[in-house]
Parts: C-alpha cells; structure tokens; sequence
C-alpha cells in the first residue's frame, strides 16, 4: 500500500518538474534560440578523482550528463548538437585508458541505437565527425552502423567528434578541395583549355585567386553536414577550445562554466541558454547601432 | 611567461561613449593602450604580440582609423628600429589606401632583422582568410609540381598561414576586453590550444594591472593538450 502510494507521489513529482520544465522553456522561446550547441565534454576524471572513484565512472556518468543535455536540447528544440567525445590528442594517454574509452564507446554506441533508446525517441540523426580510420575497427564499424541505422531520423542532429581535431579537419577539407580541383584542372588542360584567363588577358594572380575559394574548402569540411555552432559549451571551466571547431566557431559565443561534465544539469543549460540570448540582444543592438 | 601574446582591443567606441565623447578619441585612447603593453611586453619577455586592429567585418570606423594606423607607424617607427622591434602586418593589404600599404611594407622592410620583440597587427584579417590564401598557395605550388598532393600535411599549411613571420606562431594567450565571449573571425588555426582570457575591463581602460591578471591567471591553468593531468 504505502510502496502504491510512494510511487504515485513520485510520478506526480516527475510530472510536475516536466511541467515546470515545459513552461521555463516556453518562456524562452520568446527570445531568439540557438539552432546548434556545441558541448566540449570535460571533467569527466576530476569528477572520479574528486568523489575518490575509478577513473572509468567519470566517464559513465559523464555519458549519462551528456542524455541529460540531449534532453535540454530536444525540448528546447535545438536542431543540432555536436559533442567532442574523443580528440586525436587523446591517444596520447596511456593505452589502458584509450582502450577503456573505445571499448565504453562502442558498448555507448550500441546503446544508443537501440529502438527504445532516446535517439530514436528524439529522431536524432547521427553523423560521427572525425578521422575515422583512426579508430580501432570494432568501433568504426559501430559507428557506421549507427550513422545507418539513425540515416532516416529527421527531427534533429547529433554529431559526435571522434578520433577529432579541427587542424586535422582542415587538412582534410584542402587535401580534397586541391584533389578536386586538380581533377577539373587536369580535364580543363587535356582539352586545352586551361583556365583561359591568361589567354583572355588576365594576370597570374588571377588565375592563383580562382584555383581556390572559401566555400571549396568548406564543403570539405567533416562538419559541412550542420550549420556552424550558436554556442560552444565547455565545462570544468577551461577557457580554451583544444582544438575543436575552430574554423566554425569563428563568430559563435563561448560560455565556461566551472561545473564539471559530470554534474552539469538542466539549471546550467539554462544559464548558458540565458546568457546566450543576453548577448545575442547586445550585438543586436551594436550591429543597429553601426 | 607565454612568448606570444594575442590580443583583441575591443572597446574604445563604448569608452568613448561613456565620456561623451567622439569614437575618434576612444580610438587615440586605445593606441595609448597598445603602446603601454608594447613596453611591458618588452619588460617581461613576452616574443611576439598580436593584435587585432579590424576586420573586414567592421569597416564603418575605417577611415579614421586608418588615419590613426597611418599616425602611428610614423611617430612610432623611430622608436621601433631603436628598440629593436619588428613590426609586421597580416591581413588583406589590398583594401589599405596605397599609401598606408607602402608605409606598411617601408616599416616591415626597415624592421625585419630586429630580434627583440616583434608586434605582428592584425589588419583587415580574418583566420578564415589566412587558411584559404594558405591554401592557394598550396594549391598554386601543387600546379607548379614543387609540392605533391601527398605532402599536403600540417606543417606545410603552418607555413603557408600569414604568421609564418613569426618564429612563435601560436599564442600562449587570447586577451580579449569589454567582456564579448568570442573570437570574432581574429586567429583561428594558431588558437587550437591558445588559453583565453575574457575581461570586462574596456581596450583603453587596459593597463599593467589588467595584464598581470591575465598572466597570472594563465600561469595557473593547466594545460594538458589532451592527455592526462601528472
């Protein structure tokens, strides 16, 4: 009778917070809202540390902070989301812990295309951003198979840096626009006709300033399948963007709070959603004034 | 101490707004700013410092502040050979005046062996555009056979990118005031592990005591560059 009792009251509860929840995020959306998040998922070790754990928890807990976001973001009706998960720096440490991330990566992964799981619930489509090849086979198949299994979802999108730098993503991105280009320059001189400005009386600089342009490499990019980042989350309060993103968060506002991944909740997405849309009315404000 | 510094003066509009006075003196304030850091730079062995005076997001105050940027490479050019500082521009300089680019490229030319300290400004610079004109280059020496498509690699974009003038290309530290939380177009390559220090102090309102904030605050941190901490 009183367990009956007790879990009614909890149900009540639960429903009353979601209300709640509902409500706050209505209120926010009378202001503008960001349509893509980024989340540099740190402190996931200091969390084990701090609370005298092994090391490995961190980052299980760390994984459920990170379904706790994607709640945040579905509610509010972000778009997109991109989380680093795992830097190519990463594989520095020590073998054991590599090991032990890509092995709770491909058990989270699994996890996370199963039917019931929050992904399908949210129509997350999954794209793994990164240099995949770099990843132990198990996990690279695992995380094809996911971005197959998630190809038809449409609601959102969730993007996921593994095996990641944006250095590396940039190398990439001019590797395969000089690629591209150097297949049509090819095809262009085999029918003899070049570029044509130098016959038609343009200069070698002009001809340098075609060869490549901005949006060549940007279509090149890992991460030209989302627009670029409104927000960049970091948490454990680093201020510093190791590595991630970096070309596409050029104009993007950068929020720091010293909170650990582990422990960041619905109350720090609302801070950093606030804090957001308090800037966004200041540069606003300055772009009329200009 | 970080041997290269990177700074974005943002600022003097509001400052000057505060005291009822004209952006123009707002923007004579900043560069009494700049010059102070210079110094203290010097002082404590900072190498390099990097500032971004405008990009091509912000042309509405440009004429004044050409003029202001004209001013002071002449007052100032004296000092620098003197000093032993080297002064180098990154950026478009196809949208200065002619006049300001051969003032510009007469002060990088008279400076270039000075070893001391250089002071690389930002003008007309957007990380975006220096990773693109990298990548021309690139693609013009792929065309020309002195580099092949298989050794397109990092370090050969590193030494394409306008801070190949510098022996220290990426800054220890990103001082950035009036308190905006972003990078707004200035470095983006040379910052992937750059600290940054936001602060709410404005650019001419920037002085000795803001600058030691910012280093001691970046002596503090614990850069790990993705690996574990000791």
């Amino acid at each position: 009778m009183e367990k009956a009792v007790g879990s009614m009251l909890s149900q009540i509860f639960e429903n009353l917070v979601c209300l709640i929840r509902k409500f706050i995020f209505c209120v926010l959306s009378v202001a503008p809202l960001p349509n893509h998040i980024a989340f540099i998922m740190d402190g996931n070790r200091r969390y084990a540390k701090k609370r005298g754990l092994m090391e490995g928890v961190g980052h299980k807990v760390g994984f459920l902070a990170l379904i706790s976001m994607l709640r945040c973001c579905h509610e509010l009706g972000v778009r997109y989301v991109t989380v680093y998960a795992f830097s190519i720096d990463n594989f520095k440490r020590s073998p054991k812990e590599v090991q032990s991330l890509m092995e709770l990566m491909q058990e989270k992964i699994d996890d996370l295309i199963k039917e019931e799981s929050i992904v399908n619930r949210f129509g997350l489509r999954i794209y793994f951003i990164g240099n995949l090849k770099l990843l132990s086979e198990p996990v690279r198949l695992a995380a094809e198979k996911a971005m197959l299994a998630t190809a038809k979802n449409s609601k959102a999108v969730l993007c996921i840096c593994v095996a990641y730098t944006s250095t590396n993503e940039i190398v990439n991105a001019v590797k395969e626009s000089i690629e591209e280009k150097w297949d049509e320059f090819c095809v262009l001189n085999a029918s003899g006709a070049g570029y044509g400005l130098i016959k038609l009386g343009g200069s070698e600089g002009d001809e340098r300033e075609q060869l490549i342009k901005l949006i060549d490499i940007e279509k090149h990019l890992y991460m030209a399948v989302a627009p670029e980042p409104d927000i960049i989350i970091r948490t454990s309060g680093e201020i510093r963007l190791s590595n991630f993103l970096l070309w596409q968060s050029a104009v993007c506002y950068l929020y720091s709070p010293s909170v650990l991944w582990p422990e960041v909740g619905f109350h720090h997405f609302l801070w950093a959603i606030l804090n957001f849309q308090r800037n966004h009315s200041y540069l606003y404000k300055k772009w009329k004034q200009q | 101490m970080p041997r290269h510094v990177a700074v974005i003066m943002d600022g003097n509009v509001r400052w000057a707004r505060q005291r009822g006075l004209p952006s123009s003196a707002g923007h004579e304030a900043g560069v009494r700013s700049l010059r102070e850091l210079v110094e203290l730079c010097c002082r404590w062995g900072v190498k390099v410092l990097t500032v971004f005076a405008f990009s091509y997001d912000n042309w509405v105050e440009v004429e004044f502040l050409m003029k202001l940027f004209e001013k002071s490479i002449k007052s100032e050019l004296e000092g620098f050979i003197s000093e032993g500082i080297r002064i180098s521009m990154i950026g478009d300089s196809s949208r200065l005046p002619k006049t300001l680019q051969e003032l510009v490229s007469d002060a990088e030319d008279r400076t270039k062996n000075n070893s001391n300290f250089q002071l690389i400004v930002a003008v007309s610079y957007s990380g975006k555009y220096d990773v693109v004109q990298a990548c021309k280059s690139i693609a013009q020496k792929v065309k020309d056979d002195v580099v092949r498509r298989d050794d397109i690699d990092k370090s050969l974009i590193e030494q394409e990118l306008e801070t190949s003038c510098t022996d220290y290309p990426y800054p220890g530290i990103l001082i950035r005031t009036s308190r905006e939380l972003r990078v707004s177009n200035f470095l983006l390559w040379q910052l992937a592990y750059t600290e940054f220090f936001f602060v709410q102090t404005l650019w001419p309102d920037f002085g000795k005591a803001e600058f030691v904030d910012a280093l001691t605050s970046f002596q503090q941190r614990k850069r790990r560059y993705g690996r574990r901490d000791s």
